[in-house]
């Protein structure tokens, strides 16, 4: 099961600049939330935040406080700890290009000094039956590259991928952006179905997307969240009237 | 800012209210064509259904067109979706109104009959509610929608002091039968346009505060429930 996060007094800054401002936020276990806002206002540094990703990058710093279930986010734990616990997927699918499809999803099991054959084959196939993909590759597995893979199933591979080291949450940085509406609407449909098994936290900025796939949405402008409710309120009777303004296309 | 898209929505507003204006004008002529016994006006207002039934078909079209084409949320969603509903009502507005002036034709025929109820009245305040549902759907406010849902338990009343009156008419002068029936049906006609301005008014509610306050029940944001208590 996904576990639940608390968000409490989130701030965040690249250098002197504050990205985000003072966010707090109960995100649901099992339930997917989804992330809106225009371009600039957060979404992607906040979920980054959520899996230490935010402190990567030089100047970064972060602080407030974050909790997975029962583990502090950012005291005491090891980065290495909390993202291997929070599988990340990204705009742009990125198989490891010369590893085969086994190999891309064996990876992160592998880099954690997981090297049972037959304990790798399992987990192999069932990440790629959580993802939708077995059916199409199955016959390929060793054969084929990661990279030979279309847009939409490369994105599935990459899933996969990220549910093979079995984490609790499943961050999507906009999975959908690069990828057609066939593709798209294969992932939204697995979305739907891994939010059985696990926390889904997407930022988006197709809010049809957001209204088909997550009970929650988050409205971030300017680096505040505007508003946080369930998915049909922001999107039917939003209680802010800058959440109405964007959703409406009236500004940005 | 999605300016065509605000165009379209004036657009179909403006229809909208074109054809509001053409029930409100049926219902007033059927009315005064009761009163006066004028088949004129019974003609006219059979003459301009056609006009309220491809007026309701183009705006079905362009909301239809909206949904699909820009997908609208929130208060703009709710707008798209109480113009389908008011356009639906303003159209079944013009039905009665034939419906109306179909009866007054029939009565014609027969003599004259001095009948114990205001018809009159009735209508004044029925079309006084159809107006102030329109109005309140101009102004988008919902205070003005409220006050129409108020009015409809007076013709309500109305309705049924019309029935006891006639019933009562029917049994001590059966001569006039007939005419106290085609008044009968008349009041009804009217009390169900009331129910129509009552429709319309509780969509405008819907699309300015995003409350649903049909049967008498207030659903809140949350989705609870909360009786309505009429001023009535």
């Amino acid at each position: 099961m996904g576990v639940g996060i608390k968000v409490e007094h989130l701030d965040a800054w690249f250098g002197k600049t504050q990205s985000l401002h003072d966010i707090s936020m109960d995100i649901q276990g099992s339930h997917a939330t989804a992330i809106i806002g225009p371009s600039g206002c957060g979404k992607s540094t906040f979920v980054r935040c959520l899996n230490r990703m935010h402190e990567t990058i030089p100047d970064a710093r972060v602080s407030g406080r974050v909790r997975m279930g029962e583990l502090e986010v950012y005291n005491g734990t090891a980065a290495v700890q909390i993202r291997r616990r929070i599988g990340m997927v990204f705009q742009k699918p990125n198989p490891f290009p010369t590893m085969s499809i086994y190999d891309n999803v064996a990876a992160g099991l592998r880099l954690n000094g997981f090297h049972d054959r037959r304990r790798l084959d399992e987990v192999v196939e069932r990440s790629l039956k959580l993802s939708a993909l077995w059916e199409e590759v199955k016959d390929n597995l060793r054969k084929k590259s990661g990279a030979s893979l279309s847009g939409g199933q490369q994105q599935r591979l990459c899933i996969a991928r990220a549910l093979a080291v079995e984490p609790q949450v499943l961050l999507m940085d906009e999975p959908c952006s690069a990828l057609d509406p066939i593709s798209t609407g294969k992932i939204e449909e697995l979305i739907f179905q891994l939010k059985e098994k696990f926390t889904i936290v997407i930022v988006t900025h197709n809010m049809q997307q957001a209204s088909r796939v997550a009970e929650f949405t988050g409205f971030f402008l300017m680096g505040r969240l505007v508003e946080f409710d369930r998915t049909e309120k922001i999107f039917t009777t939003p209680s802010d009237k800058r959440t109405e303004d964007y959703i409406t296309g009236r500004f940005g | 800012m999605r300016t065509r898209f605000q165009q379209e929505l004036d657009e179909l507003r403006t229809r909208l209210l074109r054809m509001g204006g053409l029930a409100e004008q049926a219902v007033d002529r059927a009315c005064q064509a009761y009163i006066d016994r004028d088949l004129a006006r019974c003609h006219m207002v059979l003459e301009g259904e056609s006009q309220i039934n491809a007026a309701e078909r183009e705006i079905d079209e362009l909301a239809f067109d909206l949904l699909a084409m820009q997908q609208p949320m929130a208060v703009d969603l709710r707008f798209i979706l109480a113009v389908t509903k008011i356009n639906s009502d303003l159209e079944r507005v013009g039905d009665q109104a034939v419906n109306i002036a179909e009866r007054v034709m029939d009565m014609v025929e027969l003599p004259k009959a001095d009948l114990p109820v205001d018809i009159a009245r009735m209508s004044g305040a029925v079309s006084a509610m159809v107006r102030r549902a329109l109005e309140s759907f101009i102004e988008g406010k919902a205070e003005l929608a409220q006050a129409v849902l108020e009015m409809d338990n007076v013709v309500d009343r109305m309705r049924d002091e019309a029935f006891i009156t006639l019933v009562k008419t029917m049994n001590d002068h059966p001569d006039v039968t007939q005419q106290a029936v085609d008044a009968l049906l008349i009041a009804r006609n009217l009390e169900r346009v009331a129910d129509h301005a009552t429709n319309i008014a509780e969509d405008v509610i819907f699309w300015v505060r995003g409350a649903d306050v049909r049967h008498n029940v207030q659903q809140d944001n949350l989705g609870q429930e909360t009786r309505r208590v009429t001023g009535v």
